[in-house]
């Protein structure tokens, strides 16, 4: 498959060229390495996910894709083009929004302030617009209200706009920092174990709103997580890692028959 | 009415006029602490540095000149001409941005992610180093500061009190004109903080540093940004204070003064450092007025803000206003 090529998907969406390709990297903390020679690509509009057992760099390597890691080898090529060594805001700014495994979300704001935070990187004006041109300030602030609520009633948060993060359930905090990474309208969109911690309901909950968002706003979603069964049932390719290494890239059922993969996740006997 | 229930009356007004300026040090300190964690030593410092900029610049001295003098022998001291206030405001504001931007590159930048009691060790060395540095840009000598704000006694209420309780209350002009400024600036950062785009990345960054890369905000622009905040407010607070006692560099202890109205209103709120001052500022008058002054042989002033505060921090640790401090087991 070249990169501009796309391909069609088992229920018949069509995916694009590659927005995002990692090219053997490596990253090492220390003598541990976390990231070991991996190369993937992500395609415009597909859920790519990144699986492995716990310690497998799956998180690591989502931070090196949102700038949080620099790797020490290998390239990041985002939009047909290598990325130099960035800053995580700088990334955020080139349209990749992530959420976090452990959730980073402002909890002194209301849900509605948390959100409109995700427009930051939408908004033009300056310090001293702001000061001296109030009503082209107030028409920005209101279109970015606009799309604020927008995402706010797509994620059925409705209810809690005006509530203090800091007492919401953990399940609605993690919705709310995807309403957050959405209102950034972002190119790519990476979601850090979305569903880590939540009970049944609360992940078919979140697996529903992860299609939606792909269905109606075909953003290009990748997301971490180990629970195989949701992985499976969401997402168009897999990578699957082990010990820093990929082990298996490919369509859930490609994965699901890979040996190496099996062995990763039921263990394997040693003579 | 009571004698000494009119004098109580005058010495609370006198107190709160007081309070205002113990609460605009406290306001600077509150606005690096909220954002960065770091507890800035060098406020007053820097309410000094400002203050002793603007004069510099008004009187047209010229920086560095006993340095210059000394090493080329040379004897110019001054420009020979005078700024007008504004526009000294303006440009002293433009030194203290300055100064901010080279505090975040020169110093914090590298100190991210360190203890907090290494930033607040490097905010002493920053104290001394900008005090050297007034003393060797402008001279030691202690200088008058008048940008045109009105002194005195204010007559209107002078005649009004003495109409309706036959005693005329003293109140300063510029304490009235300081309450005044200090409540415009209070309300213009809230507003600041609440409606623009800088403010609610502000806002942000205070709450989560990671939270706040991840939606594309620079942190080192918005530790700037509240330096530069703060170096303004420490210059409004340079000139009350200089304008009302002269700038001389015991301007810089007010800085100490500041350090019970935090542990009072808590060290993250804005609202608590104007509480805070207030509360200082009327309680140290009326206890020297009601017992320091008949029973202790008066000078409580000195003290007594520190003895309130070490009751606050027994009973209520994170003050009137600060988070509360949770510790999970």
């Amino acid at each position: 498959m070249k990169d501009t090529e796309g391909y069609v998907t088992a229920d018949g969406r069509k995916i694009g060229g590659v927005v995002m390709e990692m090219k053997n990297i490596t990253l090492r903390f220390g003598g541990v390495v976390a990231i070991k020679d991996i190369s993937f690509d992500i395609r415009e509009g597909e859920i790519r996910a990144i699986i492995g057992p716990n310690g497998a760099g799956k998180s690591s390597m989502l931070n090196v894709i949102s700038g949080f890691y620099v790797p020490q080898e290998g390239e990041v090529w985002f939009r047909g083009a290598p990325r130099p060594p960035v800053k995580p805001y700088e990334v955020a700014r080139q349209g990749i929004a992530r959420t976090f495994q452990n959730i980073a979300l402002f909890e002194g704001m209301t849900v509605l302030d948390n959100v409109m935070t995700g427009r930051l990187t939408q908004m033009n004006q300056n310090i001293l617009t702001q000061a001296i041109w109030k009503g082209k300030a107030e028409a920005e602030e209101v279109a970015n209200r606009e799309i604020a609520e927008k995402i706010i009633d797509f994620l059925e948060i409705q209810s809690i706009r005006k509530t203090p993060v800091s007492r919401l359930p953990y399940g609605l905090k993690k919705r709310v920092e995807l309403a957050r990474a959405l209102a950034a309208e972002p190119k790519l969109l990476l979601l850090d174990e979305p569903m880590a911690g939540m009970n049944v309901e609360e992940k078919e909950d979140m697996s529903r709103f992860i299609l939606d968002v792909n269905d109606e706003f075909g953003t290009t979603i990748a997301l971490i997580e180990h629970d195989m069964g949701v992985v499976m049932d969401l997402s168009d390719r897999v990578v699957v890692m082990d010990y820093g290494k990929k082990i298996g890239d490919g369509t859930p059922d490609e994965v699901r028959t890979n040996q190496d993969v099996i062995d990763a996740y039921l263990g394997v006997a040693h003579d | 009415m009571p004698e000494q229930l009119v004098f109580a009356m005058e010495v609370t007004l006198n107190g709160l006029m007081a309070g205002v300026l113990y609460a605009l040090v406290a306001l600077g300190f509150v606005l690096i602490f909220k954002a960065s964690g770091i507890f800035n030593f060098a406020q007053g410092v820097m309410a000094l540095f400002a203050a002793m900029t603007l004069v510099g610049i008004m009187d047209g001295q010229v920086p560095f000149s006993h340095l210059i003098n000394a090493t080329f022998g040379t004897d110019i001291h001054h420009f020979g001409w005078h700024v007008p206030a504004l526009l000294a405001i303006i440009l002293t504001t433009g030194v203290m941005v300055g100064l901010a931007w080279c505090v975040q590159q020169f110093v914090m930048r590298h100190l991210v992610n360190q203890a907090p009691i290494i930033l607040f060790m490097a905010t002493i060395g920053l104290a001394y180093f900008l005090e050297g540095l007034s003393d060797l840009m402008w001279g030691s000598e202690i200088k008058n500061l008048d940008v045109g704000l009105p002194q005195g006694i204010n007559i209107w209420i002078d005649e009004a009190t003495f109409n309706i309780f036959g005693y005329g209350f003293f109140i300063d002009n510029l304490d009235i004109v300081a309450t005044v400024i200090a409540a415009l600036l209070v309300v213009s950062l809230m507003a600041f903080s609440q409606y623009t785009k800088e403010g609610r990345a502000m806002r942000a960054v205070a709450d989560d540093h990671q939270a706040a890369l991840s939606v594309g905000i620079s942190l080192n622009f918005i530790w700037v940004l509240v330096w530069s905040l703060a170096g303004f407010v420490a210059l409004v607070a340079g000139i009350m204070w200089g304008t009302k006692s002269g700038v001389q560099f015991s301007l810089s202890l007010i800085a100490l003064k500041a350090l019970p109205v935090l542990m009072l209103g808590g060290f993250t709120s804005i609202p608590g450092a104007i509480v805070g001052g207030l509360i200082i500022g009327v309680g140290e008058q009326l206890f020297e007025f009601a017992i320091g002054a008949p029973y202790f042989g008066g000078a409580t002033q000195n003290w007594f803000a520190y003895v309130l505060a070490l009751v606050f921090l027994v009973f209520r640790p994170q003050g009137l206003f600060g988070e509360r401090i949770i510790e999970r087991v």
